[in-house]
């Protein structure tokens, strides 16, 4: 989409400027009064019968007192924030639970970074850990620069044993192992966009020949015209020929699981469309977890600036981790504002959810199968697929598809919550948390796993001794099957 | 390409659910989905489906509900469906339950003990509740928990006999084995007993079972049963009762609470349980915020819903249905809501009837009867919701649960109950009218 054709937005330019002047509502992050919304907190409890860490670790409060009491006591006096923050999770299951929207992850994400920031020391061992820990991305490229050394060195017992008593790093996990190219490095190799481009161009006209899918196309930019972020981008008049979509990977797709990113770039490109891989940064979810909001604010900066580039190239984001499609859609806006924050995050799309909505996905599945390899598995919705309202769709799409059998685990928690599980001290609750998640997974009639999300897989895998796969790969196998590999 | 289904049921609380339930049984083939964004009142809820303790007139408790059901005025939701469709709901409810609840067995109020030491007139409470029951004439021991104030179970006894139970009644506040913080969560305690966890007990390590059982062991006399409060355990709450009767040689029974309750929540697995049975597609966490009717609507002044758009943590997702249940609750479930001008539905903005000024939304005496308790939609038969002018306000829309106007559930004791026949009408008409 060049500029001469992006619509405009609201009228003529030079007319009632100062009408859409934005107000600043919200002071800056560092500074977010959140107090309005503890008076919003009617002390129904609701959040706390749905937080997991209460419900087996006697020392943690529950989200009632990290979220609204706190933010009250704070009023009354200069109140310190309680270190009981750092044993939250940040699921945000409670966030997505009270019934009166308080908004309690904003708060638990805002009190974290205040604890951090003014109570821990950072010379701490604490604190260098969560810092290590929060910022994988920074060491993962050395791992990925020397794969196999990495994984020989990281599997050795003295090396979790010194990462365990000098770093409170937990032995009884074994750390993900780096892979031997990175999503990048096939990229590249692969072509990159341009590559993509013409492999796109290829799959439209092999699908343009069929005319039924042509009208669904057609039909289904009709039926979205109702959607503003679309009409604002003119997306309703962009022409057929024109989808294109950027791919938030993330760190785990990069280092540690490329054939997930592989699998979205060559599902995407099969029903036509163009991808763009952005440069980016960690979603920034590790580093809300740990307190980290500094981290996380330069890591967002480069992402929103990025993305935001993408989507006035026309482009849609979409990400296939659950955490990262949570992170820009929910966290960013609720606390940070650099320019194009609300449009990056109202542009995001999971990959699963943006078929579904933009392509007749099931109709595509219809009479489809996969090799014996993939017949039955144990699905696990992520908490952070939850809280999008996704945690029905991969049940949903595999039905679809001829001889899959998908049996839920149900609404439980997997309990490792991003880097929470790999702390010495939180590694018992975490495996607690999960128990009920792992004995649905060995009473179902399936021995492989699935999910979304990176580490609720190594934690099914943990628990369980599964093999883990991701959505996106096994659609992979129903759609584009054996021609993948023929594709660098 | 909007998500597509035959029915659409926003709102997932015990209306919702049930009215996807019940579509489904109707018509099997139907493609059925449930909305719904916040956590429901089936989180507080003391899990008892009653289904008229007073009537409108504030008669009561009365003995058998369905003797009242045909007195009530135009517009009740009860009247609206009619008292066969009521007991239909139930044996509907009995079903989905599966040996859960008990109460069926007849049409008369069973009266159930509750944690304040009040007897509550309900249609069906859970099994775990059952062997309590105030017409039971057996003596009672009541045991609470230092840590769990709000179930005081000496004074909850006190008030049961000065309310004429026919038994004496006992109560102990004990400390609970494992517990030490004194705002452990309930689910903190369902979780011990569930998982029975090895705890540190005055009397040294053991399983959490077996130490609760050995420290009311000592406080037991003559009595034939002991009540706890509903915290007996989450998934697995029979096992837990059946070992504890066991090790203590009495029935033990479960006081319902006041919010949050776990009786309330395990009701919330039964029919999610149920849902995933029956293969409601699900989709949780986030709301529907708006909708559009078709283009060329049937025959005048009815318009025809074409799809809803549900907010996607910022994305629009439209959801298109043939036919759309509208389940989202009262003012508590945001299916109603106010401001200062008015009272209004925010997603189709189906019109509410009430006063004009606000200042008669209320009455001074707060424990009079309030007018804003009876806020919500008027519906014809059908369940469908009426304009002011009393045409319907879409072909396809229907209205089921604490959305509705006309009954007061606080005062009649009848929440559950209208949502339990309200949702299953609505369901089962959805299918019948809808479907391929
Ligand atoms: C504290 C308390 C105690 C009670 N105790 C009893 C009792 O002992 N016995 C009894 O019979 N009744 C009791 N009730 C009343 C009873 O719980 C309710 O009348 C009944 O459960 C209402 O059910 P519902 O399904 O109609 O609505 P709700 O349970 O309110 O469910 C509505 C659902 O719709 C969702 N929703 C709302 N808006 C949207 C939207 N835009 N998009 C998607 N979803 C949406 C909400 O998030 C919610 O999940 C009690 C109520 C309360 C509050
Ligand atoms: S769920 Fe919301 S309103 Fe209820 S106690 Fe928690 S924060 Fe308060
Ligand atoms: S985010 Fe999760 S762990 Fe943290 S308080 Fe909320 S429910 Fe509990």
């Amino acid at each position: 989409m060049s500029d001469a054709e992006q619509p405009i937005d609201g009228g003529a330019p030079d007319e009632g400027d100062d009408e859409f002047e934005p107000i600043q509502v919200f002071p800056e992050a560092e500074e977010m009064d959140l107090r309005p919304g503890a008076d919003d907190c009617y002390k129904c409890s609701t959040c706390d019968t749905n937080c997991p860490v209460a419900a087996v670790d006697d020392e943690f409060p529950g989200p009632k007192f990290q979220g609204p009491e706190q933010w009250r006591l704070k009023r009354q006096d200069d109140h310190d924030i309680d270190d009981s923050v750092m044993k939250c999770s940040n699921c945000m299951r409670c966030d997505s639970a009270c019934p009166s929207s308080v908004p309690l992850s904003q708060m638990h994400n805002t009190a974290r970074g205040e604890y951090v920031e003014q109570t821990m020391s950072k010379l701490s061992r604490e604190y260098l850990r969560n810092r290590m820990l929060a910022n994988y991305r920074r060491f993962a490229p050395l791992g990925a620069t020397f794969p196999r050394t990495a994984n020989f060195v990281l599997g050795l017992s003295i090396t979790k044993w010194l990462g365990e008593k000098t770093l409170g790093i937990t032995s009884e996990r074994e750390l993900p192992a780096f892979a031997t190219e990175t999503f990048r490095e096939w990229w590249e190799k692969r072509g990159g966009n341009a590559a993509s481009k013409r492999r796109a161009q290829d799959a439209r006209e092999k699908r343009g020949g069929n005319a039924a899918s042509k009208r669904r196309a057609q039909d289904a930019r009709e039926k979205r015209g109702d959607n503003a972020a679309s009409k604002r981008r003119g997306e309703s008049n962009q022409p057929s020929e024109d989808k294109r979509i950027a791919y938030f990977h993330g760190c785990y797709s990069n280092y540690n699981t490329p054939e997930v990113g592989k699998a979205l770039v060559r599902v995407y490109e099969r029903f036509g469309y163009e991808v763009l891989v952005p440069d980016q940064h960690c979603s920034g979810t590790p580093m809300f977890a740990n307190g980290m909001l500094e981290d996380a604010r330069r890591a967002a900066e480069t992402n929103v600036a990025e993305l935001a580039d993408a989507i006035e190239n026309g482009a849609d984001i979409i990400a296939s981790c659950s955490s990262c499609s949570m992170s820009i859609r929910q966290e960013y806006p609720e606390l940070f504002d650099f320019e194009g924050t609300e449009d990056v995050s109202a542009n995001t799309w999971d990959a699963v959810e943006y078929l579904r909505v933009h392509e007749d996905l099931e109709a595509e599945l219809e009479g489809t199968s996969v090799g014996a390899e993939f017949d039955d598995f144990v699905y696990h919705a992520p908490c952070h697929s939850r809280n999008q309202g996704l945690n029905g769709q991969t049940i949903e799409v595999m039905d679809a598809i001829d001889g899959i059998d998908v049996h839920d685990v149900g609404d439980s928690c997997s309990g490792i919550s991003g880097t929470y599980g790999w702390k010495a001290e939180n590694y018992e609750t975490s495996m607690k948390i999960g128990e009920e998640m792992f004995e649905h997974m060995a009473d179902a009639d399936a021995r492989t796993g699935l999910t979304e999300c990176p580490t609720c897989s190594m934690q099914m895998e943990h628990g369980t001794g599964y093999e883990i796969t991701h959505t996106l790969e096994v659609l992979e196998a129903a759609l584009v099957g054996d021609s993948s590999e023929t594709d660098g | 390409m909007a998500i597509e289904d035959d029915v659409l049921v926003v709102g997932g609380g015990i209306a919702g659910a049930t009215a996807a339930l019940a579509a489904l049984e109707t018509d099997p083939d139907a493609r059925v989905r449930l909305v719904t964004h916040r956590q429901s009142t089936l989180r507080h809820a003391s899990g008892l489906i009653d289904v008229l303790g007073y009537t409108p007139a504030g008669e009561g408790p009365l003995a058998d509900p369905f003797d009242a059901l045909e007195a009530l005025p135009t517009g009740h939701p009860y009247e609206r469906v009619g008292t066969d469709a009521v007991r239909e709901a139930l044996a509907f409810f009995d079903r989905v339950v599966d040996g859960a609840y008990e109460g069926g067995h007849t049409d008369r109020n069973a009266l159930v003990p509750t944690y304040g030491g009040t007897v509550k007139p309900t249609a069906r409470y859970p099994a775990s509740t059952a062997p309590g029951l105030a017409s039971d004439t057996r003596e009672t021991l009541l045991v609470g928990f230092e840590t769990l104030p709000d179930f005081d179970a000496p004074l909850a006894a006190r008030h049961l006999e000065a309310a004429g139970v026919p038994f004496d009644a006992r109560g102990v506040t004990l400390s609970f084995p494992g517990i030490r913080r004194d705002d452990a969560k309930i689910t903190r305690y369902a979780h011990l007993l569930d998982r029975d966890e090895v705890v540190d007990a005055d009397s040294g390590e053991r399983s959490a079972r077996d130490a609760l059982a050995a420290s009311v062991d000592t406080h037991l006399e003559d009595e034939s049963r002991v009540g706890f409060p509903a915290i007996l355990g989450d998934d697995r709450v029979e096992t837990v009762r059946e070992e504890l009767a066991e090790a203590l040689g009495v029935d033990v029974f479960e006081v319902p609470m006041g919010p949050p309750s776990l009786p309330g929540m395990r009701l919330e697995g039964l029919l999610y349980d149920a849902l995933e049975d029956a293969g409601v597609r699900l989709t949780s966490g986030v709301p529907v915020v708006d909708y559009e009717t078709t283009a060329e609507t049937a025959g005048g002044t009815t318009d025809r819903i074409d799809h809803v758009v549900v907010d996607r943590n910022g994305a629009e997702v439209p959801h298109r249905a043939d036919q759309y249940v509208l389940a989202t609750g009262g003012l508590v479930g945001k299916g109603v809501d106010s401001n200062r001008e008015r009272v209004y539905e925010p997603i189709f903005d189906c019109h509410v009837s009430h006063p004009a000024d606000r200042y008669d939304w209320f009455v001074d005496d707060v424990f009079g009867d309030q007018p804003y308790a009876r806020f919500g939609l008027e519906v014809d038969r059908d369940l469908r919701p009426l304009a002011a002018d009393g045409v319907p306000e879409f072909s396809n829309l229907s209205a089921a649960g604490a959305v509705l106007g006309g009954y007061d559930f606080a005062a009649e004791k009848s929440g559950s109950g209208v949502s339990l026949a309200t949702g299953y009408v609505a369901g089962t008409r959805a299918a019948e009218v809808g479907g391929r």
